[in-house]
């Protein structure tokens, strides 16, 4: 039996091809990946990856097109950035973001695919079975959901490139500074919607989230504000909040 | 009330290829206990005619809803085992690949064990996401047997009046008065010496006279609606607008020279550009009695000193320039200095070797080096580093031409914007694959041909307008289009029309629009949809679903790869 358990998602034009190849060329590999075929890598939604995590994968393997020969012409270049978003938000879960892995592997490059598995493989048997808090990775699945880091994952190229609707143009300092404040926020904010299903006072989940105070009240006031938490009861004068209910999907409407 | 999901699995053995690996049978054992799967057996070849058989007989024995092969790669087998579903009369869409050949057993021939449970899962993921799928309908969709052809070179024209002979109507748009474009500036053709105006004049007629033709003079595309099939092209035609419909679209729309302002005395009247040197030439208005020295520069303002590519046709053009001069006034001392020099095949050879035979003067200077041009007492003086003796070599000229390049038209931003269709990093068209798809945009029913493509010479630019022709005449001959449903489409409650899809979409098969007052939404284009999905992936409300990739279906998979305990 597999001591660990890896999830490969191949683009169907590259990736996939060449996993294909290195089967015909006989290049054997560790047999621990599981490969789902996808049109593009840029189809891979970082909730998918996560949810994959979550359920126990103990690595992920997305595959795509060299840079330039996407099929679809850039849907690599979107994929890379959605890895990336994938990737801070397993370190906020507390999983080492190496267990997730993007390559380019193009239909000729069998001998590079089964490498880069063997690779891959023998990196994820060196940190062994993931671990991580449930609630964790499932506010990291909530976060990849949500709206704003899907605009930021898709923007992040262009914004680079051509700039904002005002023409600026962001550094890379800069786009990292970003993330990381918009990752850790919306993180946090999952988080503290997942543990609202009970009420709680913005001391107790500070405690307990290992947060302080000051940036849950801050969280919490606007998540009041977008009508996702509501004013539970005041006791002991200490105002304790509660979570409306997550519609399906992991999406809060 | 939903219906009764009745999976059939079939696994192949694959002779030995599968079979001296993974062990069949306990695949098929394990198969038959996962939920919703009525059916399970193995055959020696799955893709055999008995093969194809079985599975037909057993969605009739088993009223399976749900095929599942387990062999080789989808790469190459899909299309024979949907068929075989469509045969039995299943949905071709209702049927799911899974790979045990090409990525398990030849990839772990020495581990049979780990290899059959790898086997399982795959099955285990494959019922999965087999639970999951959904019918799905070809699009068919009819093509207007009109094409549009942008722009009336050489290239443009080729391509017009080939589809008009193969019967289509074609309507040739101009932004000029006139037709023939960059070839009524141009003195003589290398490498027959021929003068151009003869050579076009007959084209030119051709393309007037021809009854499917219609010339659209003074026009400018203002819009472009549709897809492949169904184009609808706006038009200002002389400040009127018309709008044209046709099933296919030919980009020609050329390019122009570049113009060298500020780089190597640049003046236009003593240090010219090889294109005014033609016009000179073609006129006859130069006072050769007055020069003697003439250098020509290449590379001026390309490879690397403003545009980064090669222009390509700028030395034979200038080894023809120069050669003509050299023949007609012996006396003119003729120089070309260049870095590299491109005359490719036979036929250019022989022309550069008669151009030095004539006493045309070539002069190599390193790139990073690059001659300068200086104005001494009223003369022109071009030094030329000569790399050897590392020192410039000064030049006395009393004409010198820039070979400089051709670079895309400004107008043709925009045009790529309303066509969908990309640019490159230098600005020329981007074609759909460098050599398996030269002519073709990723767009279907676009095509592309000519210099707006990137520099080239006449013959380069026929060839291209023939390949362009040809090539569009594929959907207007058969008269439709097939396209696969695996599209995308959008959930209109949860979509709340930010238009991230439409940035992302690279064949605009996905558009915001008002679908009421002040309410908008994002719609697909079937028929435009190639399925990448990577709308799906960035679509801020996750409302839109990837047919046949669906979410639910890829979680389902991703979560039966790792889950091993059964879960229907």
């Amino acid at each position: 039996m597999a001591e660990v358990r890896l999830v490969g998602f191949l683009c169907n034009w590259c990736c996939y091809a060449g996993a294909d190849l290195a089967g015909v060329s006989r290049f054997q590999y560790p047999p621990n990946v599981r490969i789902i075929r996808v049109m593009c890598s840029g189809r891979v939604d970082p909730v998918i990856i996560l949810d994959a995590f979550l359920y126990g994968a103990d690595g992920v393997f997305v595959g795509g097109c060299h840079p330039g020969d996407c099929h679809y012409l850039q849907g690599n270049y979107y994929a890379e950035k959605k890895i990336e978003m994938a990737s801070r938000l397993l370190r906020e879960a507390g999983v080492e973001p190496k267990r997730l892995r993007l390559e380019w592997v193009s239909a000729s490059e069998g001998a590079r695919f089964a490498t880069i598995i063997k690779e891959f493989t023998d990196e994820i048997k060196a940190l062994g079975p993931v671990t991580f808090e449930k609630e964790a990775m499932e506010a990291a699945c909530l976060a990849a959901a949500d709206y704003r880091l899907r605009i930021v994952a898709t923007k992040e190229r262009e914004l680079l490139e051509e700039g904002n609707k005002y023409g600026e143009v962001f550094t890379r300092h800069e786009m990292d500074r970003l993330l990381d404040d918009l990752v850790r926020e919306d993180y946090e904010v999952k988080r503290i919607l997942l543990r609202l299903k009970e009420p709680m006072s913005v001391k107790e989940l500070a405690s307990e989230l290992n947060l302080r105070p000051n940036i849950v009240l801050r969280h919490i006031l606007d998540l009041k504000r977008y009508e996702l938490v509501d004013l539970h009861e005041i006791r002991d004068h200490t105002p304790r909040y509660i979570a409306r209910e997550l519609s399906e999907g992991g999406i809060t409407e | 009330m939903p219906e009764e999901i009745r999976i059939g699995v079939f696994i192949c053995h694959c002779g030995i290829n599968i079979g001296g690996v993974v062990d069949v049978p306990a695949v098929v054992e394990y198969a038959s206990t996962l939920p919703n799967v009525v059916h399970a057996e193995r055959n020696l070849y799955t893709c055999s005619s008995e093969g194809l058989e079985s599975i037909k007989a057993a969605i009739k024995e088993h009223n399976l809803n749900r095929v599942i092969v387990a062999s080789c790669t989808p790469r190459t087998h899909e299309p024979l085992f949907r068929a075989t579903c469509k045969e039995a009369g299943l949905n071709p869409y209702l049927f799911e690949f899974v790979n045990i050949r090409d990525q398990c057993s030849w990839v772990h021939l020495h581990e049979p064990e780990s290899a059959t449970e790898k086997a399982k899962d795959l099955v285990r993921m494959g019922v999965a996401k087999a639970a999951r799928l959904e019918p799905l309908e070809e699009l068919t969709s009819d093509v207007i047997p009109t094409a549009v052809v942008i722009g009336a070179g050489i290239s443009g024209m080729t391509a017009a009046l080939s589809l008009a002979r193969n019967g289509f109507s074609v309507h040739l748009i101009e932004k000029e008065k006139e037709i023939g474009g960059m070839l009524r500036n141009l003195y003589t053709l290398y490498p027959t010496d021929e003068l151009a105006e003869e050579f076009l004049e007959p084209r030119i007629q051709a393309v007037k006279e021809h009854k499917r033709i219609a010339l659209h003079l003074s026009s400018a595309v203002r819009a472009v609606e549709g897809y492949v099939g169904k184009f609808k092209v706006i038009l200002d035609e002389s400040g009127v607008e018309r709008s044209i419909d046709a099933g296919v679209i030919i980009v020609a729309t050329g390019a122009h020279e570049f113009e060298p302002e500020g780089l190597y005395e640049y003046d236009g009247e003593r240090v010219i550009t090889q294109l005014q040197l033609e016009e000179k030439l073609k006129k006859g208005d130069l006072n050769w009695a007055g020069i003697k020295n003439v250098v020509m520069v290449q590379c001026a303002g390309a490879r690397g000193e403003v545009v980064g590519y090669c222009s390509k046709i700028c030395c034979m053009n200038a080894i023809k320039n120069a050669k003509l001069i050299k023949e007609a006034h012996p006396a003119i001392n003729v120089f070309i200095a260049h870095n590299e020099l491109q005359a490719y095949g036979e036929e250019y050879e022989l022309y550069y070797r008669d151009a030095k035979k004539a006493g045309v003067r070539f002069l190599r200077f390193p790139l990073e080096r690059r001659p300068k041009v200086r104005r001494s007492d009223g003369n022109l003086i071009v030094d030329v580093f000569h790399e050897r003796m590392q020192l410039d070599i000064p030049f006395e000229a009393d004409l010198v031409v820039l070979s400089v390049p051709l670079v895309q038209n400004p107008d043709a931003t925009q045009l790529s914007k309303m066509l969908k269709v990309p640019l490159g990093q230098d600005k020329f068209f981007f074609e759909a694959h460098v050599k398996l798809r030269p002519v073709d945009f990723a767009t279907d029913g676009i095509f592309l041909c000519g210099t707006a493509h990137g520099p080239k010479d006449i013959g380069e630019s026929i060839a291209q307008g023939y390949a362009a022709a040809s090539r569009a005449t594929i959907p207007l001959a058969r008269g439709y289009v097939h396209s696969e449903p695996i599209i995308s489409s959008v959930n209109e409650e949860l979509c709340v029309g930010c238009g991230i899809c439409e940035s992302v979409c690279p064949y605009g098969a996905i558009e915001v629009v008002e679908v009421e007052e002040g309410k908008k939404r994002a719609r697909v284009t079937g028929v435009k949809c190639k399925g990448c999905g990577t709308c799906g992936s960035s679509c801020i409300r996750r409302a839109i679903k990837m047919y046949h990739f669906t979410d639910e279906q890829l979680m389902a998979q991703e979560r039966a790869a790792v889950v091993t305990e059964v879960i229907s």
